[in-house]
């Protein structure tokens, strides 16, 4: 089992030097890093002056190293932008990005979970066709058009909650967060509800398509043969059967949320890491294109790992093949 | 018994006169394929849609009043003109015009062209690769095969849209301000195509591993014929039925990606919109009441959108040997 | 009368598809007593095993039983209630599946899916029902019981698994047991064991079994008598070794000459030339008629009933002396 986990941390380590590689890569070849922070009138003197500072003339893997060793300290660089260090703005946007994604994962795997199970279990009931409308509209609308729409509902025409921003917050040391203020609230409902409303869709669909073929196994089959009730064999053993491969799933898309919020982010004006990434691209500011390639990694690289470690103390036969294989 | 076989005879020549052409048509019809289609009146609905958004992006320039792209035929004093049937429209506006005096109905046609054609070429892109990508690591396997799946496991832990946004984005810091409008389109292209290679990858490896050990691929590596060719003419076409379901998917997907970027402000440039151009337009003039601007390019970019996920759907369904 | 058990009259079982509608089983009864063991014999997609779903209610649409009537110890069960026919399975009626690798659900440990199944069908405690479960274990054979019940279905062969699946079914102690191909996904040598033990527990517990299989020689060990099916009909049905030593139906006597024996006389296998026809194709008069060696044209228009022939019942035109034949 331990043997297991190390090797899976490896990888994740070997998976984070890739990442490490391409970012490094953007951070140095993309564009020249001194033009970028200099004003067009700066001599060719003083920007070579500046180059050899940086340490812009050093051999590449010198570089190479003194990029990782400064990104695992969490030492980004200057935002061409902004001229402030990258790590700064980002601990500043973060917990504002993970509080939605939270939000928005615990919407979308509730209903995703209610509206599957019922789906499957009720195939030919006028709400389980409904919840296959919204489902495929869910998958139809990109995540902005959603944006907008709540919107312009819900704020322009209704005034119920804010169209924009995310309300007063609270802060604790470096966190911040909006979850105990009415008015952080109320900015908390219209993200959260767009964010998770493509998850909600695929987690329901998986779960109805999960379900569906759980109930048409043997041992489904020989559970009814035994005459155990229709709720012992739903709930009990085809809910549990379907719920593995699920929570897996959401688990892992956890990442893919956290990374659409960078629409979602820019719908709402919502200040998180997404939000600065969109801008970081539209004015080609490498070091926090570099940086935030970085956090995000590690953010799936861990979450991947843990989903994985998970998955083996929920499914018993997993645990055998592993101690057999260590 | 002799009595029964004459009337199938007739039927069959019957059958024949209507249907000169070859067999292949007939057992199109008769199958269970374009049963399922014809049941649903639904999918039907989906695919005439689809059609009819392919032959306006196709037609555009004959059907559309007014070119968008040409900045000679846009006149300022007739921006933001509302849809004609309201108190404030003006012919030949139909849907109203946009800030730059931009006639919506003609910029939608336009920009379904944009959709289409990034969403067609990254699906023949991306589809391309996965499919070579999976061909060759199923068929050599080893290493080969195990870098490829590693590279491809990586790349699935992270969207689309964020590969689609980097891809973007160094192109731009490397390419600069000498990115046209058709190397940005391709830069699109590429950067789609390159977030979604892995599905096909995988079902193609996929299915090459099941074909592989089978008798008919033995015969064939006796005969003496090439690795590629087996690969090509004969693993491959068994593999094509999910590849066309995530084909149809990933066009729907490619086109959201499309849009998103559009409406990020990173795709084609706001002189040639697309529809995810548009709606970021036209949202800054919700507020200020003028909605034609988000809600025409809105609904038909749904719409689109819509019919291709049921079409994918319904292929899904059909083509599902476990629900036949 | 009173220890017939399972009493099948005129059964007819049809699958709705999109071209017709398919009669998988067309007619078939047959009764099985307290403690005797019938087998259903015949070829894949005879419809052996659409009987013994037909029987525990476990037909799903597009399938339904289209007439005929069920008798469970005189209680008529083919068309219950849901919740009705629900009590009855498990309790009542036990069946085993073909594969033991799949009918148990991977996740849960087998003893709490034999404690549930108990608890389902009985008031016992939940210590009670871990006994009772430790004892089925050892009845059906797992050495350790007490420790291997913890076990998760992985952790065990193939024929153990096969045996979980028994104690499964008989936990309840039903009156009729219903085994469709129990022993065809296991080794041979592992075949013989269990089907003793299906032999040891219906003696012991009287209990009715109905045994599906296309294999020949574990009928001939097990069964006390033997149902031939072809093309969802009975043709021959009687006592084992009438059947197996003097068959009268000439499908039945095509099977019995297919067995190979160890006695070492030069015959050629017999082969029956042709394969059952598909649902959808079956000819009019007796199913089996292209096929026959026999045939007549009686055979080809008018569809054979099964007659009474000494202790044997078969469904032939050759033994049916109600009507004079006429020369072919």
């Amino acid at each position: 089992m331990l043997a297991f986990i190390l090797r899976r941390a490896i990888q994740a380590i070997g998976v984070m030097i890739v990442v490490g590689c391409v970012a490094f890569s953007m951070f140095r070849f993309a564009g020249d890093p001194v033009n970028q922070m200099v004003s067009i009138d700066t001599s060719a003197a003083e920007r070579a002056s500046i180059r050899q500072e940086l340490g812009l003339n050093d051999p590449v893997l010198v570089q190479f190293a003194r990029y990782f060793v400064n990104a695992a300290q969490f030492k980004f660089g200057i935002s061409y932008q902004f001229r402030q260090p990258v790590a700064d703005l980002l601990k500043e946007r973060m917990p504002a990005t993970l509080e939605l994604a939270t939000c928005a994962t615990i919407l979308a795997m509730v209903f995703g979970i209610l509206m599957g199970v019922y789906s499957a279990l009720r195939r030919d009931s006028i709400l389980a066709k409904l919840f296959q409308a919204v489902s495929l509209i869910g998958i139809s609308l990109p995540t902005f058009l959603i944006g907008i729409l709540l919107i312009y509902l819900f704020a322009v025409v209704l005034g119920w909650l804010p169209s924009f921003g995310r309300g007063e917050v609270v802060r604790f040391g470096w966190w911040s967060t909006g979850l105990l203020t009415v008015s952080g609230l109320k900015a908390l409902i219209m993200p959260s509800i767009t964010l998770g409303l493509f998850q909600m869709t695929l987690i329901m669909r998986l779960v109805r398509a999960e379900m569906l073929e759980v109930l048409r196994t043997d041992y489904i089959r020989f559970a009814r043969a035994r005459g155990l009730t229709t709720r012992a064999i739903h709930f009990g053993h085809a809910l549990r059967n379907t719920l593995v491969p699920v929570i897996t799933v959401a688990g892992l898309q956890f990442g893919s949320v956290i990374a659409f919020a960078i629409i979602t982010e820019t719908v709402f004006q919502w200040p998180g890491m997404g939000l600065l990434f969109v801008q970081a691209v539209q004015n080609v500011d490498i070091p926090i294109m570099a940086a935030y390639l970085l956090m995000v990694s590690l953010i799936f690289v861990t979450i991947n790992l843990v989903v994985d470690i998970l998955y083996t103390i929920v499914d018993p036969r997993l645990r055998s093949t592993i101690s057999r294989a260590a | 018994m002799s009595d029964a076989v004459v009337p199938q005879k007739a039927e069959a020549s019957v059958e024949r006169a209507v249907l000169p052409s070859s067999g292949w048509f007939k057992r199109a019809i008769e199958s269970d394929l374009f049963y399922s289609f014809r049941r649903s009146r639904l999918t039907m609905a989906a695919a005439a849609i689809t059609v009819l958004f392919f032959l306006l992006a196709i037609f555009a320039s004959l059907l559309a009043p007014q070119n968008p792209f040409d900045p000679a035929q846009l006149q300022l004093i007739n921006s933001r003109i509302a849809p004609l049937w309201t108190a404030d429209g003006q012919s030949p506006f139909l849907l109203g015009t946009d800030e730059q005096g931009r006639d919506v109905l003609s910029a939608i046609l336009y920009g379904l062209r944009i959709s289409l054609v990034v969403g067609v070429l990254g699906v023949l892109f991306s589809g391309t690769l996965g499919i070579m990508l999976g061909l060759i690591a199923g068929y050599v396997g080893g290493a080969v095969d195990s870098l490829i799946m590693r590279i491809a496991d990586v790349q699935l832990t992270f969207p689309a849209i964020l590969i689609a946004l980097l891809v973007n984005g160094i192109a731009k810091s490397v390419f600069g301000n000498r990115l046209d409008a058709t190397s940005m389109l391709i830069v699109l292209v590429v950067a789609i195509g390159l977030s979604f290679w892995v599905q096909y990858a995988r079902t193609v490896r996929g299915s090459v591993l099941v074909e592989k050990n089978k008798d008919y691929v033995a015969a064939a590596q006796l005969i003496g014929l090439p690795a590629p060719i087996i690969m090509l003419r004969h693993v491959l076409p068994n593999a094509m039925g999910p590849v066309l379901v995530i084909a149809t998917i990933n066009l729907a997907l490619a086109i959201i990606t499309e849009a998103t970027l559009s409406f990020l402000g990173v795709g084609l440039p706001d002189t040639m919109p697309s529809l995810g151009t548009l709606i970021r337009i036209g949202n800054n003039y919700l507020f200020s009441g003028e909605w034609w601007i988000v809600a025409f390019p809105g609904i038909a970019l749904a719409a689109l959108i819509l019919s291709i996920n049921l079409l994918g759907d319904w292929l899904r369904d059909a083509l599902n040997p476990k629900l036949r | 009368m009173t220890d017939t058990v399972l009493s099948v009259h005129n059964l007819q079982v049809e699958f709705a598809t999109r071209r017709a509608k398919l009669r998988a089983i067309d007619g078939v009864s047959f009764d099985i007593k307290k403690g005797e063991v019938l087998g259903v014999v015949g070829e894949s997609g005879a419809g052996k095993s659409v009987t013994g779903l037909a029987v525990i209610g476990l037909i799903d649409p597009p399938g339904r039983i289209a007439g005929g009537e069920i008798y469970l110890s005189g209680l008529r069960i083919d068309h219950l209630p849901p919740e009705e026919m629900r009590k009855i399975r498990g309790k009542r009626i036990g069946m085993i599946f073909q594969d033991p690798l799949t009918s148990l659900n991977p996740l849960y440990r087998i003893g709490d899916q034999i404690v549930e199944t108990i608890k389902t069908h009985t008031s016992l405690s939940d210590q009670a029902a871990r006994k009772r479960a430790i004892d089925l274990l050892a009845e059906v054979g797992i050495p350790a019981p007490d420790k291997r019940i913890d076990g998760y279905p992985h952790e065990f062969s193939g024929g153990m698994r096969q045996r979980v699946v028994i104690a499964l079914a008989i936990c309840a102690e039903p009156e009729l047991i219903i085994a469709d191909e129990p022993t065809t996904a296991l080794d041979v040598s592992v075949q013989a064991q269990i089907i003793s033990l299906i032999k040891r527990l219906g003696r012991d517990h009287g209990t009715a079994v109905m045994l599906v299989t296309h294999d020949m020689g574990v009928i001939a060990e097990t069964c006390d008598r033997v149902a031939v099916m072809y093309s969802g009909r009975i043709a021959e049905i009687g006592p084992v070794q009438a059947v197996v030593q003097n068959p009268l139906h000439p499908y039945a006597k095509g099977l019995m000459g297919a067995i190979p024996t160890l006695s070492g006389e030069d015959k050629r296998l017999v082969q029956i030339p042709g394969s059952m026809p598909r649902l959808s194709a079956i000819p009019p008069g007796c199913p089996f008629n292209p096929r026959c060696n026999f045939v007549f044209d009686r055979c080809r228009i008018e569809r054979p009933e099964p007659v009474p022939h000494g202790i044997q019942a078969v469904a032939c035109h050759l033994y049916d002396t109600s009507v004079k034949e006429s020369a072919a």
